[in-house]
C-alpha cells in the first residue's frame, strides 16, 4: 500500500515495520517460553528476558512424575489416542468416500447432506448425551471413550475431502481391472487407495492436529489420570506445580514442540488443509 | 467408473453411519430432550419440566454476563481476527520479498493448542513471575494484579483473538491470489494505485471470501472453551464466563445437566441466527470478475 503523501520508500518501510511487528507477537512468546524452560524459577523472576545462564534440562527431567502428573506418559497417551483417531478416520472415511465417489445409488444426495450437517455440528452440542452413551456402552475408563467420539467428529470432514479427491481420479485403471475380473474390494485396495495417498496424508495431518489439541472431550470423557492426553495434563499443571514456573515452561514447550516440527515439515499441507477444513465443527 | 453393487454400499458405509448415529445424531436429539428436563448429577431420574429451564435461562444473571461476553468475543473475532487478517493480507500483497516468511510465522499460533496458549498467557499475566510484571519492573513501574473482575474478559480475549488472525490472513491471501492481474493493470492505467487500489478493487472483489470469513469467525468464537477454561475458569466471580464454560460448569460440576443442555441449545440457536444475519448483510450484492 503506497501512501500518496509519503515517498514510496518510506511507505514500503512502514508496511514492513507493521508486518515485522505482528511477526514478533507470534514468535517472541514462543521464544520466551522456550528460553525460560531452561531456567530456574529464581532466574525467571530476576531475568525473564535474558538468555539462560546455561542450558540445563533439569526442568525437563522433572516432568516424568512431578506433582503427580506424568507429562511423558501424557504425551504417550496423546500419541495412542490421536494415532488411533487418525487410523480410524482414514479407514472408515476412506471406505465411505470410495462409495460416494465411485458408486451410483438413489440415496447418495442425502448422504452428502448428512455429512455436511455432521461436519457443521459442533462437539459441545453432543457432549452431555455422549457422556451418558459412553457409560452405557461400557466404554468408560478406556481409551475408546475418547477415540470413538473423536473419530465420529472428524469423519464427515475427512469424507468430504476424500470424496472430492477420489472423484477427480481418472477411471481407466479401474475399468481395466474390472475387465480383468477383479473384485471391487481389490480395486479399492490395490488401485484407488494408492492413488489417493496424498489426500490421506492431508487428512491425517489435520485430524492429528485437531485431536492432539482437543481439551474438552478427553477432559469430560476420560477422568483417569494415567490415561489422559497431554492437553488435559497441561490444564492441571498450573495448580499442581505451584510456583515452579520453570517446570511449567518446560511442560508447555514439550507439548508444542512436536506440533511446531510437524508444521514446519508439512507447512503447505497444514495451511491448505486447515483452511479447507475451516468449517469443521 | 461407476459401480452399483448394493452389498458394497452397505458394507463400506456401515462403520461411518454407525459412528455418526451413535455419537452425533442420536445425542443431538437427546440434547434437545434433556433441555426440557431437571437432571441433577447424571442420576437415573430425570424430570420433565417443560419450559422451566428456558425461563431460568432468561432470568439467570450469569447467562446475561456470558451472553454479553460471547457477543464481545464474536464482535472481536469479526473486527480484529477477520479484520486484522484482511489488513495484514493487504499489506503482504503489496510487498515482493518475505511473503513466505510472514505466512509461515503468522500461522504459528494456530497449530498450537488453546490449552498451551492459555497456560502461556496465564504465565504472562501471573503476578509474581509473569511477563507483564517483569516488564513493569524493568521500566521501574509498580507490579499489578492483571486479572480483575473488570479486566478479565478482555485479557482472556487477547490470546483468543491473537491466535487466529493468521488463519484469516491465509484465507484472504488465497482469495487475493485468485483476482486476475488484468484488473489491477487496467486500474493502474486509470491511475488507481496504493491504498485506493485496496479499497476500490481488492476488497469489493473479496466480498464472498469476506462473507465466509465472517461465518467462520462467528462459529469459531462460539466454540471457544479451552483458553478461558485455563486462564480464568470463567472467574473472577463469573466475570469472564462464556456460554461454553458456563455450560461445562453446570453440566459436569454436579449441577443440572438439563439446564446445561438448554444452554447448549441456546448456543446453537445463537450461532445460526448470527450466521444467517451476517450472510444477509454481506451477500446482498455479489461482485463478479
Amino acid at each position: 500500500m503506497v501512501n500518496k503523501g509519503l515517498r514510496p520508500g518510506a511507505a514500503k518501510l512502514m508496511v514492513y515495520a507493521l508486518l515485522v511487528l505482528w511477526a514478533c507477537t507470534t514468535i517472541l512468546p514462543l521464544l520466551w517460553v522456550l528460553l525460560n524452560s531452561f531456567k530456574t524459577s529464581d532466574e525467571i523472576l530476576m531475568q525473564s528476558f535474558a538468555l539462560p545462564h546455561q542450558f540445563n534440562f533439569t526442568n525437563y527431567w522433572k516432568l516424568g512424575e512431578y506433582g503427580n502428573i506424568n507429562i511423558v506418559k501424557g504425551f504417550a497417551n496423546s500419541l495412542i489416542i490421536s494415532g488411533s483417531v487418525v487410523l480410524g478416520v482414514s479407514l472408515f472415511g476412506g471406505l465411505a468416500a470410495f462409495i460416494l465417489a465411485r458408486f451410483k445409488f438413489g440415496l447418495k444426495p442425502y448422504f452428502n447432506y448428512l455429512f455436511v450437517i455432521c461436519m457443521l455440528l459442533p462437539q459441545f452440542a453432543v457432549i452431555i448425551p455422549n457422556f451418558v452413551i459412553i457409560e452405557k456402552l461400557g466404554l468408560n475408563g478406556t481409551y475408546l471413550s475418547v477415540i470413538l467420539p473423536q473419530i465420529a467428529g472428524n469423519l464427515s470432514f475427512a469424507i468430504m475431502m476424500m470424496t472430492g479427491f477420489m472423484a477427480s481420479l481418472p477411471g481407466e485403471l479401474e475399468e481395466a481391472a474390472v475387465m480383468d475380473g477383479a473384485a471391487i474390494w481389490k480395486i479399492f485396495y490395490r488401485i484407488t487407495l494408492p492413488l489417493s495417498l496424498p489426500i490421506f496424508a492431508t487428512v491425517s495431518i489435520m485430524v492429528f492436529l485437531w485431536s492432539y489439541n482437543e481439551l474438552l472431550l478427553p477432559l469430560v470423557y476420560l477422568p483417569i489420570r494415567d490415561m489422559q492426553p497431554i492437553s488435559v495434563l497441561l490444564s492441571l499443571v498450573s495448580n499442581a506445580y505451584g510456583t515452579d514456573y520453570g517446570a511449567m515452561m518446560a511442560a508447555i514447550a514439550i507439548s508444542i514442540l512436536p506440533l511446531l516440527v510437524l508444521y514446519i515439515f508439512s507447512q503447505e499441507t497444514v495451511i491448505k488443509g486447515l483452511t479447507a477444513g475451516a468449517v469443521k465443527g | 467408473m461407476i459401480f452399483q453393487d448394493k452389498r458394497y454400499i452397505v458394507l463400506f458405509l456401515a462403520p461411518t453411519m454407525l459412528l455418526l448415529a451413535i455419537f452425533l445424531l442420536y445425542p443431538l436429539g437427546q440434547s434437545v430432550y434433556y433441555s426440557f428436563t431437571d437432571w441433577y448429577n447424571f442420576s437415573n431420574t430425570k424430570h420433565f419440566n417443560g419450559l422451566a429451564n428456558y425461563r431460568q435461562l432468561i432470568e439467570d444473571p450469569v447467562i446475561g454476563i456470558a451472553f454479553k461476553n460471547t457477543f464481545i468475543l464474536v464482535a472481536g473475532a469479526i473486527l480484529l481476527q477477520a479484520g486484522g487478517g484482511l489488513v495484514l493480507a493487504l499489506l503482504t500483497d503489496s510487498i515482493k520479498r518475505g511473503f513466505k516468511f510472514f505466512r509461515t510465522v503468522f500461522f504459528f499460533p494456530i497449530v498450537i493448542s488453546g490449552t498451551a496458549i492459555g497456560l502461556m498467557f496465564s504465565l504472562i499475566y501471573n503476578y509474581d513471575y509473569g511477563l507483564l510484571n517483569a516488564l513493569m519492573r524493568a521500566f521501574g513501574w509498580g507490579e499489578q494484579v492483571w486479572l480483575t473482575e473488570k479486566s478479565a474478559i478482555y485479557l482472556v480475549l487477547i490470546p483468543i483473538l491473537w491466535q487466529y488472525v493468521g488463519f484469516y490472513f491465509v484465507i484472504f491471501l488465497t482469495g487475493m491470489s485468485k483476482i486476475p492481474e488484468e484488473i489491477y493493470e487496467s486500474a493502474t492505467l486509470d491511475g488507481i494505485t496504493g491504498y485506493r487500489r485496496s479499497i476500490y478493487i481488492t476488497i469489493p472483489l473479496l466480498r464472498d471470501v469476506i462473507a465466509s470469513c465472517l461465518t467462520l469467525a462467528t462459529a469459531g468464537a462460539l466454540k471457544v472453551f479451552d483458553v478461558v477454561y485455563i486462564v480464568t475458569k470463567g472467574g473472577p466471580l463469573n466475570s469472564s464466563e462464556l456460554l461454553s464454560t458456563y455450560m461445562y460448569t453446570k453440566a459436569f460440576n454436579g449441577q443440572n445437566a438439563g439446564y446445561a443442555s438448554t444452554i447448549v441449545i441456546a448456543m446453537m440457536v445463537l450461532g445460526i441466527v448470527i450466521t444467517v444475519a451476517l450472510n444477509r448483510l454481506v451477500k446482498k450484492e455479489a461482485a463478479g470478475y
